[in-house]
C-alpha cells in the first residue's frame, strides 16, 4: 500500500543532500580579500606569483589568510578591511604597473566545497551595488573611418603615369574617383581589382567626366564592423583594468553593443570618464639635443621635453609637441619587413597620413617615439629611427623586436584607440547601501511569506499540510542550491520570483490534498484516497506548470537584465516545485502512512461529509470512490 | 477546518450572461482608462534618467532645496518627489535631444553636493531612446509569445474552444491589471511587465484546473447537461481555487509589507492579477467555453482509451 520502492527514496535522499550541500555556502560570511591580476596577456598569473605576493606581505609584516590562484588572478584572504587596504597599497607598490591589485570579498566557504563548485549565489548588480553600462558602437563612424583609409590608399594607387586621374574624394561611405578618359578608368579598375579585391567598383558618368565609385562589399563591411566591436572591447578591457575592479565584465551584446559591468564600483564619475576616454596614443619626436638626455637623467629635464622609460630599455627624452594622436590611427597589425624582421604595420587616416609624410620628410635619420598615454601616465612603446619619407599613411615600425612584441605593440596601438566612437545608451548604477537594502527586503519578503504560508497550510491540512510545508522547505532549498550550483545571476526580481514560485508551488499540494479530501468524502478508504489523490492531481499539476513555464521561457527569451533574473528563477522554480510537491511529498506520505496495513484515518484536516444521498444526487463521484463501488459490486 | 461546504452544485451557468456583462463592463472600463489616461511608462520604456538620492538616516530630504539646486543647472523639465522614506528623493529627467545624458547625473550630483554634502547617490538609471524602444518591443513580443504558446498548448492538450476561452479570460485579467495601472498612474516598469506575464501563466493555470475537471465530469456525468457539468466542475474546484490563491497572495502580501518601493508595484500587479484570476478562470473562461459550444463529443471521445489506462493505474 502506497509504498515507494527503495530507489525512489534514494533519489529523494540524494536530492535533499545535494540541496543541503549547495545551499550551505550561502550562509558562510564573506571575508575581505585582495586580488592580483595581470594587465598583459604575456604576464602569467600562476603559483609563482602567489608565492611572490605572500613573500611581499611577509616582508612588509602584513598578516594574511589563505591564498589561491584562479583564472582571474591570485586571491588572498585578509583578516579585516584595514589590513586589506594596507595590503593593497603594499602590493601595488611592490608589484608595479604590470599588475592590478583590487579589493574583493570572498566567501569563507571551505576549500573542499569550492572545489565541487558549491559557492554562494552570484548576486546581480542591484544586490551587490555597482555600475552597468550598455555602450553602442557607432557603426557609421567605423565605416567612415574605413572609407577615409581607402581614399588614401586609392589616391596613392592612382599616382601612375598611365592613369589620367582628376581626383579622388570620399562621399559618405564610398570613394569617387574621376578620370579624363575611358582607358585610364579601365586601367585604374584593373589595378584596384588586383590590389583591393574587397572593393566593389561601379563606373558612372560620361563624356570627359568619367567616374569610378568604390564601395565596400557587404562582407567587408561586416568584417570592419565586427572588428570595430572587437577592438573597442579590447580597449574597454584595458581601461576597465585600470579601475582595479575585482570581477569586471566586458561582453558583446548583439551586433553593435557592448555591456560593461563593474560590481562594487562606487566612484561612478571616474568609471564613466575612464570608459569614455578617447585618444590614448601619441606620436612625438625624440629630443636628440646632445647632452640633454644626460642632464635629464640627473634630474634637469630640458624645458619642452619629457623623460620616459622605453618599454624594454633605457630612458628616452621626448619632445612635448605631439605630432599625431591615436585617433588618426585606423589600424595596426603585426607583420614582417622585406628582410623578414618582425614589424608593426600601422595605417593612418587621410589627415594623419599627410602630417606623417611631412614630418618624416623633414626628420629623416632622427628618432620618433610612439607613446601610449594611460591615465596621464605615458610609456614609450617604441622609438624607431626614420629611414625615409613615408607617404600614403602606411607606416611600418620595425626595430629590435620579437614577433610577440610586434603582436603586443600592434594590440596596444589598436586598443589604445577606439575603432569607432561609442555612446552610453543605458546606465544602471546601484550604490552599495541600496544593494544591501535590496538583499534585506528580498530576504524578508521570502521569509515572511514562507512562514505565513507554512503556518496556514499546516493548520488547514494538518499532517498532510505539514508534509506540504516540509516539501515547501525542500523546494526552497533545492531552488537555492540550483541557483548556487549554476551560478545564475540573482537579482531583486529574482528574489521576488523565489517568493512567487513558493506561492505558486503550493498549488500542487492543495490540488492533491483537496482530491484526497474529496475521495474521503465519498467514503474511499484512506490508502485508496491517497493513491487516487496523487494520480488524478498529477495531470492537472503537469498542465498548469507547463503554462507557467511558457510564460517563464518567454521572459527568458525576450527579457533583459533584472527581468531575465526573474525568468531564470521562475523556470528553475517550476522544475523544483514539481519534483518536491509531487515526488517528495508522496515519499513522505508513504513513510508516514504506507506501512500501516489497516489505516483507519488520515489527517488531512476536517473532511466535511454531507449525507450520502445529497452527494450522489448532486455530484460526480471521484475516481477512487467509484472504483471502490465497482469492486464491491463485482464481488 | 474546511472553508467550503457545498451540498449541491452552484448554478453558475444560469447566470452566465450576468457574469459576462460584469466582465465586459470591467474590461471596457479598463480599456477606457488605458486609452484615456494611458500607462505611466517608467524610465525603462520611455527612456530618460532616474536618480534616487538619500540624505542619510534622520535627515529629511528637503524637496524644495533639491529643486533649487537642480534649477541652477537649467536642465529644463524634471520632477522631484519623495520616495519610500523621508530621507530619500527621486529625481526624474526626460530624454533630451542631443544632450549627452551620461554626464547628466554627475552634474546633478555635483549641484546637490554643493547644496548639502551629506547627499548620497543611491541609484541612477539611464535608458537611451533606442534601448527604451527595444525594451518596449521585446515586452510586446514576450506577451505575444505567451499568448500563442498557451493557445497551442491548450489546443493540443484539451480543445481549441478551451484554448480560446482561456486566453480571452486571461487577457481580460491582463487588461484589467493594465487598467488599474492606467487609472492610478502607477509606474509601469520592467519588473511590472514580468509580473504581468507571470500572472498570465498563473491564471492559465486556473483555467487548466477547471477545464481538466470539466473534461473529467463529461466522462463521469454521462447524462447531465453541459451547464450542469460545468457548474459541477466549478463547484468541485472552488475550494482548491480559493486556497491556492490565498496561499499565493500570502507571499505577495509579504512582498508588499517587506519588499519596499522596489517590489511594490510588482506585488500590486500580482495582487490584482490573483484576485481577478480567481474570478475569470471560473466565470469568464467557463462561460465563454460554453458559448463556444464545448460538448461531451468534442472532449471525451479521443480520450476514451487513455481514460481506461489511467483507471487501471489508480487501482490500489
Amino acid at each position: 500500500m502506497n509504498r515507494y520502492p527503495p530507489w525512489k527514496y534514494l533519489i529523494i535522499i540524494v536530492a535533499v543532500l545535494f540541496g543541503a550541500l549547495y545551499t550551505v555556502p550561502n550562509f558562510f560570511p564573506e571575508v575581505p580579500a585582495v586580488q592580483v591580476s595581470s594587465i598583459k596577456a604575456t604576464v602569467k598569473v600562476d603559483g609563482a606569483l602567489l608565492t611572490r605576493v605572500q613573500n611581499i606581505l611577509k616582508n612588509a609584516n602584513v598578516a594574511h589568510g589563505d591564498g589561491f590562484v584562479d583564472p582571474v588572478g591570485v586571491k588572498l584572504k585578509m583578516p579585516d578591511t584595514d589590513t586589506q587596504m594596507h595590503a593593497r597599497d603594499v602590493l601595488q607598490e611592490a608589484l608595479g604597473d604590470d599588475y592590478i591589485v583590487a579589493l574583493n570579498m570572498l566567501s569563507s566557504t571551505p576549500a573542499w566545497m569550492e572545489k565541487i563548485n558549491a559557492k554562494p549565489m552570484y548576486l546581480g548588480l542591484d544586490l551587490r551595488g555597482g555600475v552597468h553600462f550598455l555602450l553602442q558602437v557607432d557603426m557609421k563612424g567605423a565605416l567612415d573611418k574605413a572609407a577615409d583609409r581607402y581614399s588614401t590608399d586609392l589616391r596613392t594607387l592612382l599616382r601612375d603615369p598611365k592613369i589620367q586621374s582628376r581626383g579622388v574624394s570620399r562621399e559618405g561611405h564610398t570613394v569617387v574617383m574621376r578620370f579624363r578618359d575611358a582607358e585610364s578608368r579601365d586601367a585604374a579598375r584593373n589595378k584596384i581589382n588586383r590590389s583591393n579585391p574587397e572593393l566593389q567598383l561601379i563606373p558612372r558618368g560620361e563624356g570627359d567626366d568619367l567616374q569610378l565609385v568604390a564601395s565596400l562589399t557587404a562582407a567587408e563591411q561586416k568584417r570592419i564592423q565586427d572588428n570595430a566591436v572587437t577592438q573597442n572591447m579590447a580597449t574597454l578591457r584595458n581601461r576597465v583594468n585600470e579601475l582595479g575592479v575585482a570581477e569586471p565584465i566586458v561582453q558583446q551584446a548583439g551586433a553593435d553593443r557592448i555591456v560593461v559591468q563593474l560590481p562594487g564600483v562606487q566612484d561612478t564619475a571616474r568609471a564613466k570618464s575612464i570608459i569614455g576616454r578617447t585618444a590614448t596614443l601619441e606620436i612625438r619626436m625624440v629630443d636628440e639635443t646632445p647632452g640633454a638626455l644626460e642632464m635629464a637623467m640627473r634630474g634637469q629635464v630640458p624645458f619642452g621635453s619629457d623623460l620616459f622609460a622605453e618599454r624594454n630599455g633605457g630612458p628616452v627624452l621626448v619632445k612635448r609637441q605631439v605630432v599625431l594622436t591615436g585617433d588618426r590611427i585606423n589600424d595596426a597589425q603585426p607583420g614582417f619587413t622585406e628582410s623578414n624582421q618582425a614589424s608593426v604595420h600601422v595605417s593612418l587616416d587621410t589627415v594623419g597620413a599627410r602630417i606623417f609624410k611631412d614630418v618624416t620628410r623633414e626628420n629623416v635619420g632622427k628618432r620618433m617615439a610612439i607613446l601610449l598615454v594611460e591615465r596621464n601616465q605615458s610609456e614609450v612603446i617604441t622609438a624607431p629611427v626614420i629611414r625615409e619619407e613615408i607617404g600614403g599613411g602606411r607606416v611600418q615600425i620595425s626595430g629590435a623586436m620579437t614577433t610577440r612584441e610586434a603582436n603586443d605593440i600592434a594590440l596596444l596601438m589598436r586598443a589604445g584607440a577606439l575603432a569607432a566612437p561609442m555612446e552610453i545608451v543605458e546606465e544602471r548604477t546601484v550604490g552599495p547601501s541600496l544593494g544591501q537594502e535590496n538583499i534585506d527586503k528580498g530576504f524578508n519578503s521570502v521569509l515572511g511569506g514562507f512562514i505565513a504560508l507554512a503556518l496556514f497550510i499546516c493548520a488547514y491540512y494538518r499532517v498532510l499540510g505539514t508534509v506540504s510545508a516540509v516539501c515547501l522547505t525542500v523546494n526552497l532549498m533545492l531552488l537555492v542550491a540550483l541557483l548556487s550550483a549554476l551560478q545564475a545571476t540573482l537579482t531583486l526580481p529574482g528574489i521576488a520570483a523565489i517568493a512567487l514560485t513558493l506561492g505558486i508551488s503550493i498549488d500542487a499540494n492543495v490540488l492533491i490534498n483537496e482530491r484526497i479530501r474529496e475521495e474521503l468524502r465519498w467514503g474511499a478508504p484512506p490508502h485508496t484516497a491517497i493513491a487516487a489523490g496523487y494520480e488524478r492531481a498529477w495531470n492537472t499539476i503537469f498542465d498548469s506548470n507547463i503554462t507557467n513555464l511558457i510564460a517563464g521561457l518567454s521572459l527568458l527569451m525576450f527579457g533583459s537584465g533584472p527581468v531575465r533574473g526573474f525568468a531564470v528563477v521562475h523556470c528553475l522554480g517550476i522544475a523544483t516545485s514539481m519534483f518536491s510537491a509531487v515526488f517528495v511529498s508522496r515519499g513522505i506520505v508513504s513513510v508516514i502512512y504506507g506501512h500501516r496495513k489497516k489505516l483507519e484515518k488520515i489527517s488531512v484536516g476536517q473532511v466535511w461529509t454531507p449525507a450520502r444521498e445529497t452527494l450522489e444526487a448532486n455530484f460526480a463521484a471521484p475516481d477512487g470512490a467509484k472504483l471502490l463501488k465497482a469492486e464491491k459490486g463485482a464481488s | 477546518m474546511e472553508f467550503f461546504r457545498f451540498t449541491r452544485d452552484i448554478p453558475f451557468m444560469r447566470h452566465a450572461l450576468t457574469f459576462n456583462i460584469i466582465s465586459l463592463a470591467t474590461f471596457l472600463l479598463a480599456v477606457f482608462f488605458l486609452a484615456y489616461k494611458g500607462l505611466n511608462f517608467g524610465v525603462d520604456f520611455r527612456g530618460g534618467t532616474v536618480m534616487e538620492i538619500s540624505y542619510g538616516q534622520g535627515q529629511a530630504a528637503d524637496l524644495s532645496r533639491v529643486r533649487a539646486a537642480i534649477d541652477t543647472l537649467q536642465l529644463g523639465e524634471y520632477t522631484v518627489q519623495s520616495f519610500g522614506t523621508a530621507d530619500t528623493a527621486l529625481i526624474r529627467m526626460p530624454l533630451k535631444e542631443g544632450a549627452s545624458s551620461a554626464q547628466l547625473s554627475e552634474r546633478v550630483m555635483e549641484a546637490l553636493r554643493a547644496d548639502n554634502s551629506n547627499v548620497v547617490q543611491k541609484r541612477v538609471d539611464f535608458v537611451g531612446p533606442q534601448v527604451g524602444k527595444e525594451l518596449y518591443q521585446n515586452g510586446a513580443l514576450a506577451l505575444l509569445f505567451v499568448v500563442v504558446g498557451v493557445i497551442i498548448y491548450l489546443s493540443a492538450r484539451f480543445e481549441w474552444r478551451f484554448a480560446i476561452a482561456a486566453i480571452i479570460a486571461n487577457l481580460h485579467d491582463i487588461v484589467i491589471i493594465l487598467g488599474f495601472f492606467a487609472f492610478f498612474q502607477w509606474e509601469f516598469s520592467l519588473p511590472v511587465l514580468a509580473a504581468v506575464l507571470a500572472v498570465l501563466g498563473y491564471s492559465v493555470n486556473e483555467s487548466v484546473v477547471i477545464a481538466d475537471r470539466i473534461r473529467e465530469n463529461f466522462r463521469k456525468m454521462r447524462h447531465a447537461s453541459v451547464p450542469h457539468v460545468i457548474d459541477s466542475a466549478i463547484t468541485a474546484t472552488i475550494s482548491r481555487t480559493v486556497i491556492t490563491h490565498l496561499s499565493t497572495q500570502l507571499m505577495v502580501v509579504s512582498m508588499l509589507v517587506f519588499g519596499g518601493e522596489a517590489l511594490h508595484y510588482f506585488a500590486m500587479a500580482l495582487t490584482i492579477g490573483i484576485l481577478f484570476g480567481m474570478y475569470s478562470a471560473a466565470l469568464v473562461m467557463a462561460t465563454i467555453a460554453m458559448w463556444l459550444g464545448v460538448s461531451r463529443e468534442n472532449l471525451v471521445k479521443p480520450e476514451r482509451k487513455k481514460d481506461g489506462l489511467e483507471a487501471e493505474k489508480i487501482m490500489p
